[in-house]
C-alpha cells in the first residue's frame, strides 16, 4: 500500500512538473503585451516600454520560467500585472466562490444521480426506466450555459424567487450568499447528474444480473436491501471514477456559469487574466487547477481500496 | 366595530399615500459590462475605469458636459493670455479630497507633472505634451504655460485622465482611489461590484442619490434578464441587440445616443493593393453602410463618410462621396489593373460590432471581386498584431476617443497613411483655439479624409442606454465614455 501511494505520489509530482512547462510554453507563444492592453491605441511605444519594465516584464522567457517555478515551489504565486496584488490574494477571494459553487454542485448531481440510476435499474425495460433515461439523455444533450437562462427567467425573471446573478459576498450573511448559488449550481449539476444517471444504471443492472444477486434474493433478502447493501456497492467503482472525471469538467463548467451568472469566482477570474493578457494570474490558476484535478485522480484511485477490499492487499 | 374598520381603511390610506414621499429611492445599482483593471483614471486606457469614477469620484479642473461641451469643475473660471499660451486657473476654494486633506494649487501642479512626467504610465499622456510649466501661484491660483497655443487645451483638461489627485493617495488609488467628487469610494468586491456612496463633504450641489453600485456583467445574454428581474435598474452601455428584448416594455426606457466612436473598416495604405488609391474608393463603393448597421447594430448607428461625430459642430456629410455601387467599384479596381479581384484578410476584435460587421462586409467585397479572409482574434492579439506591428490588411474597430481626428497626421499610426497636406491642417489645428476657424479646418481635414478613401468610414457607435422608466438624470449622448450620475435621481 505504501509502495503504491509513493508511485502514484510520484506520478503526480511529474505531470505537475509537465504541466507548468506546457502551460509557461503555450503564454509564451500566445501573442499579446500586457503593457500595451493596459495602455491601449493612445499610448506610445516609448511609454508601453517603460509600463513593460515596470511590470517586470523584461528578461528571458527560460529566466522567467525558472523564476516563476522557483518560487511557486515556495508558495509564491507573484503579482498580477492588473490588479497589482498578490495572486495568492486574488485566488483566496475567488475560491471563496467557486469552491462552494463546485461542492454544492457535486453534492446536487450525485444526490439526484443515484437514486435515478437504481430507479431506472431496478424498473429495467418498464415504464419509469424509459422516463428517467429519456430525461437523463435530454440532460445529457442541453448545454450548461442554456439551462442556466432558462433557470434564470422562470426563477429569477418570472417568479422572483432568486436573483438572476451576481454575489453579494459571505459578509452579506449565509442565506444571501448561498441564494446567489442555488441557480449556478443547478445548472452545473444537471448535466452532470444526467450523465451519473445513466453510468449508474448501467453498472446496477450488469451488477443485478450477477450469481450473488440471485442468491441473496433466493434467501429471501429484501429487494432494498439487496439493492442498496449488495448492487449498489459492487457497482460503485464506475460510478466513482466517472465522478472524479466529471470534477475536471466541473472546472472547466464554471468558467461558462461563473460568466453567465457574473460570479467572482476562479473561472471568471481567469477567463478575464486571459483577455487583459495577466500573464502571471493565468499561469498560477491554471497550475492550481491542474492540481486540483491530479489531487482528485489521486482521491478516486485511493478510494477504490475503501470500496472493494480486495484491491488493499494488491501490492 | 364599524368605525375600527374606517380608523384602518384611513390609517391604510395615509400611508399608502404618504409612502412614496418617504420611500423615494437613493440607491441604484448600475451595470456595466467589463471590470476595471484598476480605479485610477490617470495610469490606464479601459473605459471602464472612466466609466466608475468619471466626475463621480474623481473631478479635473475642467469636465466634460453631457453634451460634449466644457465645463468648469475644480477651476471655477480661466483666463487666456492674448497669444494662448498661457493659462490662469483660479481654483473653487472649500474643497475637501474624501480622506479629508484639503485641495490646493500644489495638487493641480502635482497631478499635472506627474501625468507628463518622463516615467509617466499616463495612457492619454498626449493631452500633456503641450505643457511647458506648470506655476502654483498661490493656494487658489494656476498658471500653466504652454510650448505653443493648443486650441484643445481646456478640453484636454477635462478628460478623466487628466484629474487631479493628491501626492498622498495617488499611490494608492489603484485600490482606494481618492477624489474631490460628489461621490466618495466605498469598496471593491473584485468581479462582482464597485460600491460608491454620497461624499458629505462635497464642495457643489449634492448628489440625489446615496448609494451607487457598479456592477459587472459581462455577457450580453445575461444583462437582459438581470433588468427585468429588478437586479440591476440601468445599463447605461447596452448592448444593441439585447434591444429587442425590451422594446415595448412600459418599465423600461431605452435612449439611443451619439458616442465619439467611428467605426471603421481601416485599412493599410502602406501595403498593397491599398497603397492605390482606386483599390481604397472601389472598396468604399462596395460597401452598403446601412446593410452593415441593419446587420451590425441592430439597425441604430448613424453613417459618416469621414471621421468625425455627426453630433459635432464640425461635422460635414460626406456619405454621399462613396455612394454603394458596385458597378463603379468594379471599373475602379480594373483601372487599378485588378479586374479579375484579389484574396485578403480581415482581422476581427470580439465586439460584436466588429465580428457581425466583418461577415458582412466580407460578402459585399466578395460582391466586387475581393476575397476577404475572415481571422478573428483577441483584443490583445489586435493590439499586438495590428496596432503594434501593422500586420494587417483590412480589420474593423471603432476609434472611441473624442475629437481624435489628428490621429491621421501621426507618424507610424496603423492606418500607415501619410498625406503632407493633411498633417498641415491639423498642425494649422493645434495652434488656434478660435472656434469657428477650428471648425473650418477640422471641415477641411474630413474632406481630405473622404478624398483620400483612407479607410471605409461605415458609422457612429451608438450608445444604447436602458434603464428603469421611474430614473431621470442619465446622459443620452456619451461624449467622452463615461457615467456621470452626479444628477441621477428616482422620481417617485
Amino acid at each position: 500500500m505504501t509502495a503504491y501511494l509513493a508511485k502514484r505520489l510520484a506520478i503526480a509530482a511529474i505531470t505537475l512538473a509537465l504541466a507548468s512547462m506546457v502551460v509557461f510554453a503555450v503564454l509564451e507563444i500566445v501573442p499579446g503585451d500586457p503593457a500595451r492592453v493596459m495602455l491601449g491605441m493612445n499610448a506610445s511605444e516609448a511609454q508601453v516600454g517603460q509600463l513593460r519594465q515596470q511590470m517586470g516584464l523584461d528578461g528571458g522567457p527560460l529566466q522567467r520560467y525558472l523564476h516563476w517555478t522557483g518560487n511557486l515551489l515556495s508558495l509564491d504565486f507573484g503579482r498580477s500585472y492588473t490588479y497589482s496584488v498578490p495572486v495568492i490574494d486574488l485566488i483566496a477571494e475567488r475560491l471563496a466562490v467557486s469552491l462552494p459553487l463546485a461542492l454544492i454542485a457535486l453534492s446536487l448531481s450525485t444526490a439526484i444521480a443515484i437514486p435515478v440510476g437504481l430507479y431506472a435499474a431496478s424498473r429495467r425495460g418498464k415504464a419509469g426506466d424509459a422516463i428517467s433515461m429519456g430525461a437523463a439523455q435530454l440532460g445529457v444533450a442541453v448545454p450548461n450555459f442554456w439551462f442556466a437562462l432558462l433557470l434564470v427567467y422562470l426563477f429569477a425573471v418570472w417568479l422572483r424567487w432568486l436573483p438572476a446573478g451576481g454575489f453579494p459576498g459571505w459578509s452579506a450573511g449565509i442565506w444571501p450568499a448561498l441564494k446567489a448559488l442555488i441557480l449556478p449550481a443547478l445548472a452545473l449539476a444537471l448535466p452532470q447528474a444526467a450523465i451519473l444517471a445513466r453510468v449508474t444504471r448501467s453498472a446496477l443492472v450488469e451488477v443485478l444480473s450477477e450469481d450473488y444477486i440471485r442468491t441473496a434474493r433466493a434467501k429471501g433478502m429484501p429487494w432494498r436491501k439487496v439493492l442498496w447493501g449488495h448492487a449498489l456497492r459492487n457497482a460503485l467503482i464506475p460510478v466513482v471514477t466517472i465522478m472524479g472525471l466529471q470534477f475536471a469538467f466541473l472546472l472547466a463548467g464554471t468558467i461558462i456559469i461563473e460568466n453567465v451568472f457574473y460570479l467572482p469566482g476562479l473561472g471568471r477570474l481567469i477567463f478575464q487574466a486571459i483577455t487583459q493578457r495577466d500573464l502571471i494570474v493565468v499561469e498560477s490558476v491554471v497550475m492550481l487547477l491542474v492540481a486540483t484535478v491530479i489531487a482528485v485522480n489521486l482521491i478516486v484511485d485511493l478510494s477504490y481500496a475503501l470500496i472493494d477490499p480486495r484491491l488493499r492487499s494488491r501490492p | 366595530m364599524k368605525s375600527w374598520t374606517s380608523f384602518l381603511a384611513a390609517t391604510a390610506i395615509v400611508t399608502a399615500l404618504s409612502l412614496p414621499a418617504f420611500a423615494a429611492r437613493t440607491d441604484l445599482v448600475i451595470g456595466i459590462p467589463l471590470e476595471p483593471p484598476h480605479l485610477d483614471p490617470t495610469a490606464g486606457a479601459a473605459a471602464a475605469i472612466d466609466e466608475v469614477l468619471y466626475a463621480n469620484v474623481f473631478e479635473g479642473l475642467t469636465r466634460i458636459g453631457p453634451s460634449g461641451e466644457v465645463l468648469p469643475a475644480l477651476a471655477e473660471s480661466w483666463e487666456i493670455s492674448d497669444d494662448g499660451a498661457v493659462y490662469t486657473f483660479r481654483l473653487r476654494s472649500g474643497v475637501t479630497f474624501h480622506d479629508g486633506s484639503a485641495f490646493d494649487a500644489e495638487d493641480v501642479k502635482f497631478s499635472l507633472d506627474r501625468a507628463r512626467a518622463e516615467d509617466s504610465v499616463n495612457a492619454q499622456k498626449i493631452l500633456f505634451e503641450a505643457i511647458d510649466s506648470v506655476e502654483a501661484v498661490d493656494p487658489a491660483t494656476v498658471k500653466i504655460t504652454l510650448r505653443h497655443p493648443q486650441g484643445a487645451f481646456l478640453y484636454n483638461m477635462g478628460w478623466g485622465d487628466a484629474v487631479i489627485v493628491a501626492p498622498e493617495s495617488a499611490g494608492t488609488n489603484k485600490e482606494k482611489p481618492i477624489g474631490t467628487g460628489p461621490f466618495r469610494f466605498e469598496n471593491w468586491a473584485k468581479g462582482a461590484s464597485i460600491r460608491l456612496a454620497k461624499a458629505d463633504s462635497y464642495w457643489g450641489e449634492p448628489a440625489y442619490l446615496d448609494k451607487v453600485e457598479f456592477r459587472i456583467v459581462p455577457d450580453a445574454a445575461a444583462a437582459v434578464p438581470a433588468l427585468l428581474s429588478g437586479d440591476v435598474q440601468a445599463f447605461p452601455f447596452f448592448q444593441p441587440d439585447g434591444v429587442a428584448q425590451i422594446e415595448g416594455d412600459p418599465r423600461f426606457r431605452i435612449e439611443v445616443g451619439a458616442t465619439e466612436g467611428e467605426t471603421l473598416l481601416s485599412m493599410n495604405n502602406r501595403k498593397a493593393p491599398f497603397d492605390k488609391l482606386q483599390v481604397r474608393q472601389a472598396i468604399s463603393y462596395a460597401l452598403d453602410r446601412q446593410a452593415i448597421i441593419d446587420g451590425a447594430s441592430a439597425g441604430l448607428g448613424t453613417p459618416i463618410g469621414s471621421h468625425q461625430s455627426p453630433a459635432s459642430k464640425a461635422y460635414v456629410d460626406l456619405t454621399g462621396a462613396y455612394p454603394h455601387d458596385v458597378a463603379r467599384a468594379k471599373e475602379l479596381l480594373k483601372e487599378a489593373g485588378l479586374e479579375n479581384g484579389f484574396k485578403t484578410t480581415i482581422k476581427l476584435p470580439p465586439p460584436s460590432y466588429a465580428r457581425l460587421g466583418g461577415e458582412i462586409i466580407a460578402s459585399q467585397l466578395r460582391e466586387v471581386g475581393i476575397d476577404a479572409e475572415i481571422i478573428p482574434v483577441e483584443w490583445a492579439q489586435w493590439l499586438d498584431q495590428v496596432f503594434t506591428r501593422k500586420d494587417y490588411d483590412l480589420t474593423i474597430v471603432s476609434h472611441t476617443e473624442p475629437n481624435d481626428i489628428d490621429i491621421y497626421a501621426r507618424k507610424d499610426y496603423y492606418f500607415n497613411y501619410d498625406n503632407p497636406e493633411f498633417d498641415r491642417v491639423i498642425a494649422e489645428l493645434n495652434l488656434i483655439s478660435d472656434e469657428a476657424k477650428r471648425n473650418e479646418l477640422l471641415r477641411q481635414a474630413q474632406k481630405i479624409l473622404a478624398d483620400d478613401a483612407v479607410v471605409g468610414f461605415l458609422y457612429e457607435l451608438p450608445k444604447v442606454g436602458v434603464w428603469d422608466a421611474r430614473l431621470e438624470g442619465f446622459w443620452k449622448d456619451a461624449p467622452i465614455q463615461a457615467n456621470d450620475v452626479t444628477k441621477v435621481r428616482w422620481t417617485d
